[in-house]
């Protein structure tokens, strides 16, 4: 906790909120004045813009009452919980002391439920109704933010529930990537394909790897540069789920398909990161993802 | 320029601009209520974004609108009840240009998207230096004339607007204290944590002082004026005063609440803001008791009735607000549309019906009329804005609480019972109802706008001859029992 830098200022702080909140008290009792029975109360005397007056009744009672509770309330909780400088208060409260004991409360009510899991192989999780609805409870709110509700994804970010995968499909695949992230890294080609031409020949040569509208002379003439893509890409231009490079030659784009995607992608290269779950979530919770991730394809290859 | 009449040209100026300003502030609040519901009304116009529109609201209802009411009230209060021309001659006038650059300068970055990014406090630097310069010179006008005053006391409505003026230079330049990196970029003097209680230092303070002392202000000389009645305590006047000012500002923090700023100063925060009830609320009771005596005037006077309903509301603003600081209340209804419904009581129900009622005073005094050109305008204008605040504020809690609940529901497993868009979804209906009560006030600054150009139109302005001190109040009268 970002806190004191010595006892000076705890001591400083302590002691003037301390006054503060009995000065409102001394305030108060110094401006008390009963209301004679009988007296009529009168203005003050002053007069402004003609007729702008003032009378001087007493401080209301009820008034001062409130007054008085909620400095009385303010002295109690000061005694009880931490605000007097460095103090703890008596009930030992503390904001991260409340969160350890729900977080504690929560591992003992509902962590049974998931440890029955955690030594179960992944296509039988997904294959259990319990597991499979509290999967899609998490995807919920943890996933759908940038996958989608229904796991379809969106420009730059991965359709979960087809069988294209960019690194890999497998559910320790899976699991791997929702504990611990990946990061996917295409570095800038522009120089390396030989400039801006360089750039528009490889592009129109790797649209025709998947059959789409393309120039067929440029393509012709970007076929010999993609070599230097190959490296990742492959020769054959498969993608490689090991370095997360993705398949040129289905019809699925991550970033845009157009001509003009293609080769900003060439020219300014891409990184792509999806954030590791692992401390978040624990073992037995990313299992139970994981299956749920892979059943949304695994169902579809099964139906076909 | 004659020192035997008061200034009532810059009076005339904010008093208009503040009409126009609350009807230009307040079409954006529909605008951006319209696009909560109903997200493709942004047409995906960059500069149409909520984003960015959001914080042109906000500084438009608050500065334009209520800082123009503040100017316009203020200084005519302050004349009149010192029975002196505004001090320092041209510099009123500069203070009154000066304001309108400001804003419009806002209302061209806002849009833009150049924004320092804290919350009332968006404007880049070149304009917070102006909003210095220009408060300052509103400072030497208020106090000289105050310091030139030829009455002996110096009346409470002048107390607050003083506060509310020596205050807010505080807040504006500690807040904005900042590293420019180019004309239209800046970096906050402090990091971390330190920056958030300095900016939520200033953030509460600007609704203490800006939208709370300012407009006590307003009241504490419209109300018995308008009412014809002495106000009600002088002594509750002076406890409530100092103890109101005091105790804002311990309470910034508790708008941090459950973050990482330390526990005892999230602690301070929320006590300062309970003990803030009863000194919040002394206001309230010398604004209504100030009736007392005079209640049938309630019934058929809707100058009153905004006036006194304004109260109302600031007190069950001031009592809510004290609840909301609570930590287990706050639990809940943090970050959700409960704050945004408590944000508007106070500011549809408290600032802008005091500053409609002041203006529906002040108008026609400064045209040489008795009333407004159409009072049954000022009853249709009153019950159009009431019926809008109750929808808007009814819907906000609704939709707050639920929220709330939303949020924090879990299932058997201990996973969220709803995800984040399910409870954007059951919002749905509320917003449209929130819509629905932010046009009848919009619209109810329509009729007042009518209102104002007819009244401009039959009536003439006029300058005021400055009356004598009445006996026994003059300057150096000796002092009474």
């Amino acid at each position: 906790m970002s806190d004191f830098v010595d006892g000076f200022w705890s001591l400083y702080i302590a002691g003037i909120t301390v006054v503060s909140v009995i000065g409102c008290a001394v305030f108060l009792t110094s401006q008390h004045k009963k209301r004679m029975p009988g007296q009529a109360v009168g203005t003050t005397g002053h007069q402004w813009d003609e007729d702008l007056a003032e009378y001087n009744n007493p401080l209301p009672k009820w008034w001062m009452w409130l007054f008085w509770i909620t400095i009385f309330f303010a002295l109690l909780y000061l005694a009880l919980y931490p605000g007097l400088g460095s103090y703890k208060g008596m009930l030992g409260w503390s904001s991260t002391g409340q969160y350890d004991v729900e977080q504690k409360n929560a591992e003992a009510t509902y962590g049974p439920i998931f440890k029955k899991y955690a030594a179960m192989e992944i296509p039988a999780i997904a294959k259990d109704p319990q597991a499979h609805i509290m999967g899609e409870r998490m995807f919920l709110t943890y996933c759908a933010q940038c996958h989608g509700s229904d796991a379809r994804g969106n420009k730059g970010f991965p359709n979960l529930a087809d069988n294209d995968w960019l690194w890999g499909g497998e559910p320790q695949a899976i699991l791997t990537t929702i504990m611990e992230g990946r990061t996917g890294v295409m570095p800038p080609m522009g120089a390396a394909v030989g400039g801006p031409e360089g750039v528009k020949e490889v592009a129109n040569y790797v649209l025709s790897l998947s059959g789409s509208p393309h120039d067929a002379k440029l393509a012709e003439a970007g076929k010999a540069k993609f070599a230097v893509c190959a490296a990742c890409h492959g020769p054959e231009a498969k993608g490689n789920p090991a370095l997360g490079a993705p398949n040129l030659t289905d019809k699925v784009w991550l970033h845009g398909g157009s001509l003009q995607a293609i080769m900003y992608q060439i020219e300014n290269g891409r990184t792509n990161v999806m954030p590791a779950h692992k401390d978040f979530l624990g073992p037995e919770r990313s299992r139970i993802l994981a299956a749920y991730v892979w059943s949304l394809s695994a169902s579809t290859t099964a139906a076909k | 320029m004659n020192e035997s009449q008061y200034n009532y040209k810059v009076v005339r100026q904010f008093a208009v601009m503040t009409v126009i300003w609350g009807i230009v502030g307040m079409l954006v609040g529909v605008l951006i209520a319209a696009q909560l519901a109903f997200p493709a009304l942004n047409f995906d116009i960059p500069w149409l974004t909520y984003g960015r529109l959001r914080p042109l609201h906000t500084n438009a209802v608050i500065f334009a609108f209520g800082g123009s009411a503040l100017f316009a009230t203020s200084y005519y209060a302050v004349q009149r009840t010192c029975h002196a021309r505004l001090f320092g001659g041209p510099l009123a006038a500069f203070t009154f240009w000066g304001w309108q650059v400001i804003i419009l300068l806002a209302a061209i970055t806002l849009p833009l998207g150049i924004t320092t990014g804290k919350e009332y406090a968006e404007l880049e630097w070149p304009i917070d230096i102006l909003i210095a310069v220009v408060w300052v010179a509103y400072a030497v006008v208020f106090f000289g004339t105050v310091a030139t005053r030829k009455v002996k006391h110096i009346y409470v409505a002048n107390w607050f607007f003083g506060a509310f003026i020596l205050t807010v230079a505080v807040l504006h330049i500690v807040n904005s204290a900042e590293m420019p990196a180019g004309l239209f970029k800046s970096y906050s003097a402090y990091a971390g944590v330190q920056d958030a209680m300095v900016q939520w230092w200033y953030g509460h303070n600007a609704v203490g002082f800006f939208l709370t002392a300012g407009f006590l202000g307003m009241m504490y000389y419209f109300v018995p004026k308008q009412a014809g009645r002495p106000v009600y305590s002088y002594r509750l006047s002076s406890v409530h005063f100092w103890a109101l000012i005091f105790t804002y500002m311990w309470a910034g923090p508790h708008h941090l609440h459950y973050t990482a700023l330390p526990d005892w100063a999230q602690s301070i925060g929320m006590i300062f803001s309970l003990i803030l009830l009863a000194p919040s609320w002394g206001g309230m009771i010398n604004g209504i008791m100030t009736l007392s005596g005079a209640w049938h005037k309630l019934r058929t006077d809707p100058i009153l009735k905004f006036l006194i309903v304004s109260l109302s509301f600031y007190g069950m603003s001031t009592f809510e607000g004290p609840m909301m600081s609570i930590k287990t209340v706050n639990a809940l209804s943090h970050y959700t549309d409960w704050t945004v419904g408590h944000v508007h009581s106070g500011a549809l129900g408290w600032v802008a019906m005091i500053s409609v009622g002041s203006l529906y005073y002040l108008i026609p005094r400064l045209f040489n009329r008795t009333e407004m050109y159409s009072v049954k305008a000022i009853t249709l204008h009153f019950w159009v804005t009431t019926i809008g605040i109750v929808l808007y504020i009814a819907s906000m809690w609704i939709a707050g609480v639920m929220q709330g609940l939303m949020w924090r529901a879990v299932n058997e497993d201990g996973t969220l019972t709803y995800t984040f868009v399910e409870s954007v979804k059951a919002t749905f209906p509320y917003y449209v109802i929130r819509l629905t009560g932010g046009a009848l006030v919009f619209s109810g600054m329509l009729i007042m706008l009518w209102n104002v150009i007819k009244t401009i139109t039959v009536g003439k302005a006029v300058e005021a001859t400055i009356p004598p001190v009445a006996a026994g109040s003059e300057l150096g009268a000796p002092a009474h029992a």
